[in-house]
């Protein structure tokens, strides 16, 4: 569903993917791991659409279509949805503001009317609860004040509203404690499904004891270096990154 | 003398030989205005005070006072804010009787039309009055006080606490002709008393009047006044509002000064804090569009040691609207351990929208706490990438971000229908493109729940 090939990125003058291919397909889980400053959060914000990123070469296709032609809205309609690292504050604008208006945007993209009061509701709290979240987050800003876990839960909570297609996840278990990680972890074992991908970005291996991946890519000064299965992030966890940095270089 | 002057006298004459007899004090005080006015005539723009507000579309009107409060009782309903209160309504200036509630008022409170209160006890009325705001204050008071006919009189018994809220509604109609009305008000909260003051403005869409305001608070020792003034007139009203608080002794005034209609607006809000302990916090919102302009002069006097003021007045400007925040802080000499804080954020959603932000602060003292800042800008466009990553258009991003700029003005308002009523008139007065209006409304029916 997901494919990118040879894609040069350049951030404020310096390249910093240099021809990197990946493919992911309905119903994988894939993990991209590696060291800091390889390339992974350029990666997921590219395929975003965030301001800033210069493609130079190479294409991005999501389902057959060129996902660097589209507006960044346009790509989470078609259900390319981004979980963030670091997720944004927005003082006001309460979550059940967020999550109506992105949900009314997706329907309205697929032909589907406004979601009735009361249908909207019922999913909300179904998915809240799931998330051990309380119901006063939606009537909270969105991620004002909360703790690294709660904007954590949350990216998780507007993935099983929005139920994308294809869910990028970007170091989505940085700043969580175990109970908070088996929380989104969970969140995130439910999204599985077969005509679902699902792209973990993430610098430790803890993570994928709990999500197991389909497909570990190492991502290395801007290129994918090794592939395999998730024995390889076992190994990645004994032996780091050096060797492969070696390999790279070589 | 100019013609737009005499306009205004000729009417007056008109409404002299119309008017039956009255107390002597009230013709004199007639005469002290219309005499002041026409010395004075309509503020231009070379006078500071009214520098950045250009009042000729009033000046130029020729505007008559209405002689009846006919309304349509299902627009009336559909007006008032849904809240369970103590009401008085005019229309046009004039008392509506049928549009009113003044049942089960507790002891010790008293709500009349001024007219009520003149014919109940003209001298109770008559000492306080115009003592705060007097003829020279502005050609605005002092026109006021020549035509004042109607309004409202509050007065609280000490150690009176009001439960429910006192709302005095002004409804501005659409008519063949446009209307002027110069409502006066006056509050008079006795030691230890508590109230909410809720003025709401507000009218059917076509009208095109003139309101002149006159409003006097004067707060005893400990009282407690909550005052809303919601201003959500039709967009060709124009607006002018002089309100002056006098606070005693341990006295706490909050204001809640939210400007969402009018095409012309001029609010001058003013506290003098003359007891130790007194406290005044000043709250605003305004948000203009197309070419509203909206003009907010406040003055603080802290007059007595001890006392406290915070000021926070958010703006929202979109098209080719002008905004105009003017706030001054005077501290009198002797008047140590004051502390006072300004804030005044602006939102510029054009490049033609405009606001001229102006803190003033005049210091006497030296042992003083004083801060002010300003800001203005637009959106937070890290906001608007987040918002627009889970698919929500660019535009509703905006609109979104735009509620919640205004809400935030809104944060310390306890009163649910006001702040829904708020918070519906921004999303209404955002682009039509998204019914923001229905998301507020979900989260409302889940506030309930």
């Amino acid at each position: 569903m997901l494919e990118v090939k040879d894609l040069h990125v350049t951030v404020e003058g310096s390249e910093i993917l240099k021809g990197l291919n990946l493919t992911i397909g309905a119903g994988e889980v894939h993990a991209i791991m590696g060291p800091n400053g390889a390339g992974k959060s350029t990666l997921s914000a590219v395929i975003a659409g965030k301001d800033g990123y210069e493609v130079t070469q190479g294409s991005i296709t999501f389902e057959g279509q060129d996902v660097l032609e589209m507006e960044i809205e346009e790509r989470a309609r078609k259900g390319l949805l981004l979980g963030f690292q670091y997720p944004v504050e927005i003082p006001g604008v309460k979550n059940i503001y967020l999550l109506k208006a992105a949900l009314n945007a997706k329907r309205e993209a697929e032909g589907l009317g406004e979601i009735p009061a009361p249908e909207f509701m019922k999913l909300i709290k179904e998915k809240i609860a799931f998330m051990k979240m309380d119901a006063s987050f939606l009537q909270r800003a969105v991620n004002e004040g909360f703790s690294g876990g709660e904007k954590k839960r949350n990216e998780i909570l507007q993935m099983l509203v929005l139920q994308p297609k294809l869910a990028m996840l970007d170091e989505i278990d940085s700043g969580l404690d175990i109970d908070a990680m088996k929380v989104v972890a969970k969140g995130v074992n439910s999204l599985r499904a077969e005509d679902r991908g699902i792209l973990l970005v993430t610098h430790y291996q803890r993570l994928l004891d709990y999500i197991v991946p389909d497909r570990v890519h190492v991502l290395v000064d801007g290129r994918i270096v090794k592939s395999g299965d998730a024995d390889l992030a076992r190994e990645l966890e004994d032996r780091g990154y050096d060797w492969l940095l070696e390999g790279s270089a070589a | 003398m100019n013609e737009d002057v005499q306009r205004f006298l000729d009417r007056l004459a008109e409404a002299a030989a119309a008017r039956g007899p009255e107390p002597t004090w009230i013709a004199a005080r007639r005469q002290a205005g219309a005499a002041r006015f026409e010395a004075l005539g309509f503020p231009h723009r070379r006078i500071e005070e009214w520098k950045y507000t250009d009042v000729r579309d009033i000046a130029s009107g020729d505007f008559v006072l209405a002689d009846d409060a006919d309304f349509s009782p299902a627009t009336a309903a559909a007006l008032t804010l849904p809240l369970e209160a103590h009401r008085l309504t005019f229309v046009d200036g004039v008392y509506a009787p049928a549009l009113s509630d003044l049942g089960d008022l507790p002891a010790g409170v008293q709500v009349l039309p001024l007219s009520q209160a003149l014919e109940d006890n003209h001298e109770a009325v008559g000492g306080p009055l115009g003592r705060l705001t007097g003829v020279e204050f502005s050609p605005f008071a002092a026109l006021n006080t020549a035509f004042m006919e109607e309004g409202a009189v509050v007065r609280l018994a000490p150690r009176t606490v009001v439960e429910k809220p006192i709302v005095l509604q002004f409804l501005s109609r659409s008519g063949e002709r446009e209307v002027m009305s110069h409502p006066r008000i006056l509050v008079e909260a006795g030691g230890r008393s508590e109230a909410t003051l809720i003025e709401h403005h507000v009218g059917e869409g076509e009208a095109a009047n003139f309101t002149n305001l006159v409003e006097e608070v004067i707060l005893d020792r400990g009282a407690i006044l909550t005052h809303y003034k919601l201003q959500e007139a039709p967009l060709r009203d124009r607006h002018v509002a002089s309100i002056h608080v006098e606070q005693a002794r341990d006295s706490r005034y909050t204001s809640f000064n939210l400007n969402l209609g009018g095409g012309l607006v001029r609010t001058d809000l003013i506290s003098d804090l003359n007891g130790e302990g007194a406290e005044a916090a000043f709250h605003g919102l305004f948000y203009g569009q197309g070419r509203q302009h909206v003009d907010n002069h406040t003055l603080v006097n802290h007059n007595a040691p001890h006392t406290r003021s915070s000021e926070n007045y958010k703006g929202i400007l979109d098209d080719r609207a002008h905004g105009v925040f003017n706030g001054r802080v005077v501290v009198k000499r002797d008047s140590q351990k004051i502390e006072s804080e300004q804030s005044n954020a602006n939102l510029l959603l054009s490049d033609r929208a405009e606001v001229d932000t102006k803190p003033e602060l005049e210091i006497y003292a030296d042992d003083v706490k004083c801060a002010h800042g300003a800001t203005t800008g637009q959106l937070d466009e890290e906001a608007v990438y987040a918002l627009r990553t889970r698919g929500i258009d660019e535009q509703t991003a905006r609109g979104l971000l735009t509620l919640a700029f205004a809400g935030a003005a809104m944060e310390l308002v306890d009163l649910d229908a006001v702040a829904e009523r708020v918070e519906l008139a921004v999303a209404g007065k955002l682009p039509e493109r998204f019914n923001l209006a229905g998301l507020v409304e979900t989260a409302a029916a889940l506030n309930e729940e």
